[in-house]
């Protein structure tokens, strides 16, 4: 009987030992680049943004502070205290989150949250913000123009109005238990509201990601209205082609008009639109037409009664 | 419960004085507010609020002055009753003041404007002034000189105060609408007590 002898290997199938550790390296590497391709670069609360272009859209008047635009907040998802949102804001899940873009458009789409961080150049544009409750502030928001996103859905002949709403979710705000206004927050814009390029798309202020308080992940901020045409912590966008109704004119629609422009000459039952308090002075100053914006936006409304659309 | 019904003067004037020091917290925590620059973004509005609070808050316990001498059969607490009316009255003229000198910075055409066309001033605001005939008459010496039912006839002006005040705080409120309610309830609580009483002696 012959001795069994191990056949030998031919040298062509030994792999050399720098290219087995190579390959080893580079699956190491594939393997990880993959892992960090399924979790997304999220940013939070508090992360500064990158790449923030300066906007045209500024105006030079004295910033209201950090604190201030944080701490002071209207926001009734959280309770109808000032002081609420800051303090109870601290639960809402701003990841995973989705916008659901639909109606007469012609790409409805569910965006991601990060995606829509990355549609268009982020910019810096420093705003009034005027609340009916006569305050005011001046706000470096951090956003684009509402116009991009809706450019890239295509509405249709349709779509005369946008209606915005706000997320549902008494689990995480805990304004929600009570009925003060009816869930979900709604609110709406007539289309050419919508697309002008003052209305902006914010995720963001003073540099960093949006804080809860303030509406994150995403709310709308429309300078030349009351503040609380602003949707925040928006979870869908819906075209539509009659008017919306919002929830404030549901709640008082002798007293939140649709429109909710700034207008000195027509008062508020509880408020005198005269005069304004900016957050940090003492005296009160002059409210300003369309809060300083009637250059920009006068002629949406040419032709109608402001006293009549409020 | 003799000691409690009859309270000695020494231990009365002891209650008094822990009553006034007491009553004064609210608007030392608001100087002190203002001094440390923790009274939040908007403190104009904060003094208001929390003094207007307080107007009501004492207006209501002083209107319960009666009922609860009437419930516990002791009597002291009508003594008690003339701080209380006095502290409602200083926490009132504090409410009107931040109004015409923090709010308003004395701009007397907004003011007109608003106690013509914003209910809630429209309402508040002669509440406020029914306070003060109530206040000059409080002392000893007063009362002597309209004799006790004149006074106490000027004195039933506290009422439509109470009542002014309470609709003031309903109306000015923008939604949530809970401590306006609260305060209405028990008005109407200490006014029931009252009206009850004065249809059992009537008939």
């Amino acid at each position: 009987m012959k001795p069994y002898k191990v056949p030998p290997i031919k040298s062509s199938e030994i792999t050399p030992k720098e290219l087995f550790d190579a390959r080893r390296k580079f699956m190491q590497m594939a393997g990880g680049a993959g892992l960090a391709a399924l979790l997304p670069a999220a940013v939070w609360a508090g992360d500064k943004l990158p790449d923030i272009k300066r906007s045209a859209y500024n105006v030079a008047e004295a910033l209201t502070p950090f604190k201030d635009v944080t701490q002071y907040n209207n926001f009734y998802e959280f309770g109808t205290g000032k002081d609420d949102p800051a303090a109870k804001a601290g639960r809402l899940k701003t990841r995973p989150w989705t916008v659901t873009v639909d109606g007469a458009v012609n790409k409805p789409k569910v965006f991601d949250i990060d995606e829509l961080l990355k549609l268009a150049p982020l910019e810096e544009r420093i705003y009034r913000l005027r609340c009916v409750e006569a305050w005011s502030m001046v706000v470096p928001w951090v956003g684009f123009s509402l116009a991009e996103l809706i450019k890239r859905v295509e509405p249709t002949g349709n779509a005369k109005f946008v209606e915005l709403v706000s997320l549902h979710d008494p689990a995480q705000m805990p304004g929600q238990k009570s009925a003060v206004l009816e869930w979900p927050y709604r609110e709406g814009l007539r289309i050419d509201e919508a697309m002008h390029p003052l209305t902006l798309l914010t995720v963001g202020l003073y540099g960093e990601v949006l804080p809860n308080q303030n509406g994150a992940p995403i709310r709308i901020v429309v300078p030349w209205k009351y503040g609380f045409k602003s949707a925040k912590s928006i979870v869908g966008i819906r075209f539509v082609e009659k008017q919306p109704v919002s929830s404030w004119m549901k709640a008082g629609p002798a007293e939140y008009g649709f429109y909710a422009n700034v207008n000195p000459d027509v008062d508020h039952p509880r408020w005198s639109q005269a005069k304004e308090r900016r957050i940090g002075e003492f005296l009160k100053r002059k409210t300003l037409m369309f809060n300083g914006y009637a250059d920009q936006v006068g002629q949406l409304y040419a032709g109608m009664d402001l006293q009549a659309n409020f | 419960m003799a000691t409690l019904k009859n309270l000695p003067n020494k231990t009365l004037a002891g209650v008094k004085a822990a009553l006034f020091v007491l009553g004064l917290i609210p608007v030392f925590k608001l100087a002190y507010g203002a001094y440390a620059d923790s009274l939040g973004a908007n403190p104009i509005e904060k003094i208001t609020h929390v003094t207007g609070y307080w107007t009501l808050t004492f207006l209501l316990i002083t209107l319960s002055a009666t009922p609860l001498r009437r419930l516990t059969d002791w009597s002291w607490w009508i003594r008690l009753r003339r701080m209380l009316g006095l502290f409602a009255f200083f926490y009132g003229c504090l409410h009107f003041l931040a109004y015409l000198v923090l709010d308003q910075f004395f701009d007397w055409d907004s003011i007109a404007k608003d106690i013509l066309k914003r209910p809630y001033i429209t309402v508040g605001f002669p509440a406020f002034l029914l306070m003060i005939p109530l206040a000059i008459t409080s002392s000893d010496a007063m009362m002597r000189r309209l004799g006790g039912k004149r006074w106490r006839l000027l004195h039933k002006l506290v009422y439509p105060c109470a009542i002014g005040g309470v609709v003031h705080y309903w109306w000015l409120v923008k939604k949530d609408l809970t401590n306006p309610i609260a305060f209405a309830v028990l008005l109407a609580l200490l006014l029931s007590v009252r009206a009850g009483h004065w249809l059992v002696n009537a008939h």
